[in-house]
């Protein structure tokens, strides 16, 4: 069966549903597919806790935001993207607030801000510590009044459908019932977020596993930058989850086994009661991860039975302060760790959090393929480059998301509907691959063997240092377990809601993206923002102020070129933090 | 302490099975694992063939919703030691048709989360801050922002037994986030939502058990939502014979 839309739209998270909104009012008479293999409100955005950053405080300005994101980013973003995303970021989330988006308020109703990570100036929106959640839940309930939007809620996509260098739609799993169906489109726009769980140790949800990026890749589209990894200098070290960087901007120190607070030591700056922005707790993510590194090097971390932590310290905060500002890391820490933040410690470790790179776009979230657009994690546009500040990626689902809705919406009212013999035998073919893979129940490994081998290998070569050495060993490794991910077992032969089927998708696509981030990471013989190799320990501009673009070679291997970096106004600087 | 606990997890395939069993799997007890993480190690390493849904692993996507021992809980956030010695009993959410093993079919949830309205309707437009927000006072906020916390994760349609007997009844996170948007500030659509709210199916069904508000894992009390609705409804019943009024503004 075969159904057709003007516009679909993979993953239903923040910039998903932003696309979808953005359709809808760009031209009412679309029909917008929203397909996601969760339900909508279970999308990943729902996790992100501290807030959205958006110049307004009056003494803010859109340079102030531009120059620390550019500085943030160790000027591998796009400046061009970075100046309409700082731009646009206020309209998008004071969009959010009409849709009901509950902001945090000052007391005479206006929006609250928050200092941030490497942000000079308090510009974080915030709503308490579950932004994204409120985020996503208010884009999610707006949805259900446009009658335009068509939901496809736990459909999983497995295949983008080209005809004539265009993008002509997916293939898709309807995971309730097996039914596997094709979905025309005249434009197909990507929302389905990164990838963090290609590594072991994540605060990302189960369901991030780069399957967009891994659709676009075989589609032949470059996966950009995708060696910069962003590790959170604060997860709990047992489940990865995240305590949110709205600790430390509240006053939260960090402190070592000696109770020190060892940022003064990393070119940080020195030590103050209150928190000072762009210093100390208030440094960019790359450098606070970085610095964790050194303390374990030391030997001044504290060892818990997952390795070693340093401590997060809230106490001087109080309880009316945790309370109103960050109640859900109390209530995760209470929870998981049985521990008060209001009196004890917090145990922390650096944990993968967010990825750089992907999708390559334009501002407009147009990819080289015609008809296919990509918007939030899944892209790299780039405002982020070698380093994301926090809470620059909500305000990006938003601004970037409505960017993309209005260029496919476009591209849809253009361009005639695609249907033809060539699309029909894609899709069949698309189909036979998925029914062999419900058959493959003689393998003699199991998925989950191969994924833990991946996501190790991944930490051991491609986490906070790297060295060529390690890279290129994991090169070989990667590409034996990609045979291996090909021949593991699928025991389970049922159609209706086969999740070691979809588990089977997931490690194949991960395996993908795995490959890109070593390969990417082995050819920058530099070190910049969150990619650092030891042994190329400086920043090296005249060979790599450029983006690598990542595109998939005939046998499967990714072939890694350049493209140069785009300077409007920011010229190559160092970047400096607490001096 | 033990170092295993027996899990007894129910597995419904459509395709082989006419109606549930459960089975057993010994996983490692330890004294941080939800019952989620006993349910990841069946499935990584004793029987590929479980299906069940989670993400955040954090409690706050909703996915996870099961009913442990008899009770609804987010898998994620119950834990196993809780639960020692053993077995654990783990079952599909009650109340809901179950497609396979632990998914529960919750389309029923999304239709009518729909027709109550969950979003901001107002003509007039509130009055605008310096940067062009709805101005909401802390206080405004504080009005509605229980109901805001709602995760979708179904564990109050679990519990309610009223749903139990009757799945045409609207049910309890629908209607908290229906008076979310009603007693939001910058809202004025509360007349517009009346007809679900206030039909047979809606507010009255509610025998006020107060189940919902127990098993919320998010602190979200529904059943004073519904309470106040009822309250709410009533008066504008009696005001609106009084005082006749177009159905909608």
């Amino acid at each position: 069966m075969t159904v057709t839309h003007d516009v679909i739209i993979v993953g239903g998270g923040g910039a998903g549903l932003r696309a979808a909104i953005a359709v809808a009012e760009t031209d009412p008479g679309l029909s917008v597919a929203v397909v996601s293999k969760v339900y909508p409100m279970r999308s990943h955005t729902v996790s992100a806790e501290g807030g959205a950053a958006g110049a307004i405080a009056d003494d803010d300005s859109f340079e102030e935001h531009i120059y620390d994101t550019i500085s943030g980013s160790d000027w591998l973003a796009d400046q061009d993207a970075v100046e309409a995303f700082v731009r646009e970021a206020p309209e998008q989330l004071l969009q959010l607030e009409h849709w009901g988006c509950p902001w945090s308020r000052e007391p005479d109703g206006t929006v609250a801000v928050r200092p941030f990570g490497g942000m000079r100036k308090k510009r974080t929106w915030f709503a308490a510590d579950k932004t994204g959640f409120h985020m996503l839940h208010t884009l999610f309930q707006t949805t259900l009044k446009y009658p335009p939007v068509t939901r496809y809620d736990e459909w999983f996509v497995t295949k983008l459908l080209i005809e004539d260098g265009r993008v002509a739609g997916v293939v898709a799993i309807e995971l309730m019932s097996g039914r596997i169906e094709t979905l025309l489109a005249r434009s197909v726009i990507l929302a389905s977020g990164g990838c963090g769980r290609v590594f072991p140790f994540t605060t990302n949800a189960a369901i991030k596993t780069g399957d967009g990026m891994a659709l676009a890749y075989r589609a032949g589209v470059p996966l950009k930058d995708m060696e910069f990894v962003q590790y959170h200098p604060t997860g709990l070290p047992f489940t990865g989850i995240l305590i949110t960087e709205a600790a430390r901007a509240e006053g939260g120190w960090l402190l070592n086994k000696d109770g020190y607070r060892y940022l003064q030591d990393y070119d940080l700056g020195q030590p103050t009661e209150q928190p000072v922005l762009r210093s100390m707790e208030l440094g960019p993510r790359d450098r606070v991860s970085q610095a964790f590194v050194g303390e374990v090097e030391k030997g001044r971390t504290i060892d818990s039975r997952y390795g070693p932590v340093t401590h997060l310290d809230l106490r001087h905060l109080g309880a009316k302060v945790i309370d109103s500002k960050l109640p859900f890391v109390r209530e995760l820490c209470r929870k998981y760790e049985k521990i008060d933040p209001v009196t004890d410690l917090i145990p922390v470790r650096p944990v993968v959090h967010y990825v750089m790179g992907g999708v390559h776009t334009d501002s407009n979230g147009a990819t080289p393929l015609p008809g296919l657009y990509a918007a939030g994690e899944v892209a790299c546009v780039s405002i982020n480059g070698a380093n994301r500040l926090g809470s620059n990626s909500l305000p990006e689902l938003v601004v970037f998301g409505a960017r993309a809705g209005v260029a496919a919406a476009r591209h849809a009212a253009e361009h005639p509907p695609a249907s033809s013999p060539a699309i029909e035998a894609q899709a069949r073919d698309e189909h036979r691959r998925l029914q062999d893979l419900l058959g493959r129940t003689g393998g003699t490994e199991r998925l989950a063997d191969v994924r833990e081998q991946m996501q190790h290998v991944m930490e051991g070569s491609a986490g906070i240092y790297r060295d060529g050495g390690s890279l290129a060993k994991a090169a070989g490794t990667l590409r034996e377990l990609q045979e291996r991910a090909g021949a593991a077992t699928i025991d389970d032969p049922s159609r209706t809601f086969n999740t070691e089927l979809t588990s089977a998708l997931e490690l194949s696509a991960m395996l993908d993206l795995a490959e890109c981030m070593v390969h990417s990471a082995w050819r920058r013989e530099e070190s910049r923002g969150a990619h650092q190799r030891t042994d190329f320990p400086a920043r090296d501009d005249e060979r790599f102020l450029a983006h690598s673009m990542a595109s998939r070679d005939p046998d499967g291997v990714p072939h890694v070129s350049y493209l140069p970096v785009t300077i409007t106004g920011w010229p190559p600087g160092e970047r400096i933090y607490g001096r | 302490m033990q170092d295993r606990i027996t899990l007894q997890v129910a597995r419904y395939r459509p395709e082989q099975e006419s109606k549930p069993t459960f089975d057993e799997y010994e996983v490692p007890l330890r004294e941080d694992w939800a019952v989620l993480d006993g349910l990841n190690y069946v499935k990584d390493r004793l029987d590929g063939t479980l299906s069940y849904r989670w993400s955040c692993r954090m409690g706050i996507c909703g996915s996870c919703g099961m009913t442990a021992n008899g009770e609804p809980v987010l898998s994620c956030a119950a834990f196993l030691s809780d639960f020692a010695p053993g077995p654990v009993r783990i079952e599909p959410l009650r109340n809901f048709p179950v497609i396979r093993d632990l998914v529960i079919e919750m389309t029923d949830f999304m239709h009518k989360l729909g027709r109550v309205k969950p979003w901001i309707i107002n003509e007039q437009e509130p009055a605008e801050g310096a940067h062009g927000e709805y101005l909401q006072t802390p206080a405004e906020l504080e009005d509605y922002h229980q109901y805001s916390m709602c995760i979708n994760c179904m564990l109050c349609y679990s519990a309610c037994p009223v749903y139990g007997l009757d799945p045409s009844f609207v049910g309890p996170a629908a209607i908290a986030l229906a008076q979310r948007y009603n007693l939001d500030s910058r809202d004025e659509g509360d007349a517009l939502r009346m007809a679900e709210l206030s039909s047979h199916d809606g507010v009255w069904g509610c025998t006020f058990v107060g189940e919902c508000t127990k098993a919320c894992p998010k602190g979200v009390d529904p059943a004073g939502a519904i309470q106040r609705y009822k309250v709410t409804a009533a008066t504008d019943a009696a005001k609106s014979l009084l005082l006749p009024r177009a159905a909608g503004r």
